[in-house]
């Protein structure tokens, strides 16, 4: 029973919303919303070397739904990738730390850069067929959106990924039902997502986005013969019951006043 | 020049074990000697050329070199994102493949007229641009750009070109045009399988007593600027002429050299292209470049004119 991700995840919490707050940045409910996910995967799941981030060998991440990049950045700085100092020039002139998940020299860790939805999924298609291929063990992780799950490359890249028997290959859909201009069921309905996921020949877990103990069974379990499809379902802007569900935080960066109570709530001390 | 291609690509794969080739469900009878010779490099990624270039930037990224392949404007317009974020953006080795050129699938009917693609590809930042001539560059490109590595477009004919006789051939290297044809009246350039059309107008004026200069300008980006300007000091005159619309392709090219302060002595130059809003019909190659203008006819009116007026 592992501590580490819990409070890795309460460090990443506090950290994204000091610097969305401080960027005045938009997607603070995205960020807030994976934190769970990317805190077991980066503690817990992971074979990685944060002191040396191009280990041949290592687990791929790649962050598809690069508009978390506050989440994203921040897991890395607190998992040793880099000088956490960085973090607070998130989106200011020239800081390596661009509002959507950039690689970069400076930030090391980010696999690829991204930010339009559905390039993710495809790329990391092809790191795991390379590696299939060439025998390699490391696996290969694609945290989306349910947003991202609208795009036909989604579907192009979950048939490719089943014909060929891609074991190696994890697709985390961070299922908080709020997308970028409505809730998924009002814009494009999803719902049954995990029976999509199914037909086109994925192994499907569901599990609660924020629930640490059940992530690091369906992430860590290995699924051979298919690659798998984690819906895990999730709240927009988890964490800080006033962002929480709330299209509105998909935009808007907290004031002082509400990063003040916000990390308050995060903290525990409220 | 698809049948050069897949040969020189065979020949590399057979030395360079990071060499893969994808293709979007195209390639029949083409790419099966690749497909069985190294099944563990190959991928027919279907009908999905988003996930296709994707994937061939995943690959990339995990060390290899991609050539992914396809027709028309398939491999360019319909993933064009992924070969500037994915690809370009990433500086990754992928070298995008589009058989069909200009009218080569002219029967087709427009959506297989690939007549824009030159302009969104030399849009893209960090991208090596080639439009081989015949299939003897078609090879040499072909292998250039699998061992300059980083992201390329490669824009091949189909079949049945023949090789141009080059007499003054100074060889074949990626970003320097090649010399076909010496001459000091007038230039030539010419991108990609129209190479012909236009050396067939060089040998008819030669007979007139023009010397006209033929350069293949096998490579848009980076532009061979030095040759531009020596054309332009050497002779009296330089015409473009490409199978691709007057917008953003070779004559585009060397518009913007033209317009670079830097570049001294580049001269009057006319261009002989598809115009930039006309929508094609259909017929095989010849008929439609007929239709078109791009005749050697047309080029040797172009160049009579601007000697009659230098």
């Amino acid at each position: 029973m592992s501590l580490k991700s819990e409070s890795l995840a309460r460090r990443v919490r506090c950290d994204v919303l000091e610097m969305v707050h401080a960027a005045r940045a938009s997607h603070v409910g995205s960020s807030l919303s994976v934190v769970d996910i990317l805190s077991v995967l980066y503690a817990d799941v992971l074979r990685i070397h944060p002191e040396e981030p191009l280990w041949a060998a290592r687990d791929r991440l790649i962050l598809s739904k690069g508009h978390a990049a506050a989440a994203g950045y921040a897991v890395l700085a607190r998992s040793g990738f880099f000088d956490p100092e960085l973090l607070g020039t998130y989106c200011e002139n020239d800081s390596p730390l661009a509002g959507h998940l950039t690689a970069s020299a400076l930030a090391p860790g980010v696999e690829i850069s991204t930010g339009s939805l559905g390039h993710g999924l495809p790329i990391g298609v092809g790191m795991a067929l390379h590696a299939a291929r060439s025998g390699a063990t490391q696996r290969v992780f694609v945290v989306m959106s349910d947003g991202e799950c609208d795009e036909g490359s989604t579907w192009e890249s979950a048939l490719l990924a089943s014909h060929h028997h891609l074991e190696n290959l994890c697709a985390i859909v961070d299922f908080n039902r709020i997308q970028s201009f409505g809730r998924v069921e009002d814009v494009l309905s999803l719902e049954p997502l995990a029976e999509k996921w199914r037909a086109f020949g994925w192994d499907v877990v569901e599990s609660d986005g924020h629930d640490h103990e059940m992530l690091r069974l369906v992430l860590g379990a290995p699924h051979p013969g298919t690659p798998r499809a984690v819906v895990a379902r999730t709240v927009k802007g988890k964490g800080v019951s006033f962002m929480e569900d709330d299209l509105m935080w998909h935009y808007r960066s907290p004031s002082a006043d509400q990063l003040a109570a916000a990390l308050a709530e995060v903290r525990g001390e409220r | 020049m698809r049948t050069a291609f897949i040969e020189e690509l065979l020949a590399v794969a057979e030395d360079d074990s990071r060499i893969w080739l994808v293709t979007g469900d195209l390639g029949y009878s083409v790419l099966e000697p690749f497909a069985e010779r190294f099944p563990a490099r190959y991928l027919n990624a279907g009908v999905a050329e988003q996930s296709m270039m994707g994937l061939a930037a995943g690959l990339a990224r995990s060390g290899a070199i991609v050539f992914v392949y396809s027709i028309a404007n398939f491999p360019t317009f319909r993933c064009l994102e992924q070969i500037r974020n994915d690809v370009c953006y990433a500086n990754a080795s992928v070298v995008v493949v589009s058989v069909g050129s200009g009218f080569s699938y002219g029967s087709h009917g427009y959506t297989h007229h690939a007549i824009e693609d030159l302009a969104a590809m030399r849009s893209l930042p960090g991208i090596t641009v080639v439009s081989p001539g015949d299939p003897f560059e078609a090879r040499q490109a072909t292998r250039a750009l699998a061992e300059r590595g980083g992201p390329a477009y490669l824009r091949l004919g189909k079949a049945g070109e023949t090789v141009v006789d080059a007499p003054a051939d100074d060889g074949f290297e990626v970003g320097r045009w090649r010399l076909v044809r010496d001459g000091s009246d007038v230039s030539l350039l010419a991108a990609g399988s129209v190479l012909t059309v236009v050396d067939e107008a060089a040998k008819r004026l030669e007979d007139e007593g023009i010397g006209a200069r033929v350069y293949s300008a096998h490579t848009l980006k980076p532009f061979d600027s030095a040759a531009l300007v020596r054309a332009s000091m050497e002779t009296r005159g330089v015409v473009v002429v490409e199978e691709h619309r007057m917008v953003g392709g070779l004559r585009s090219a060397v518009a913007e050299a033209a317009l670079d302060s830097s570049l001294q002595g580049v001269c009057r130059f006319r261009s002989l292209g598809l115009d930039a809003d006309r929508m094609f019909g259909t017929g095989d190659q010849s008929h439609l470049r007929a239709e078109s203008g791009l005749t050697s006819d047309a080029i040797i009116a172009i160049v009579r004119d601007l000697l009659d007026t230098v």
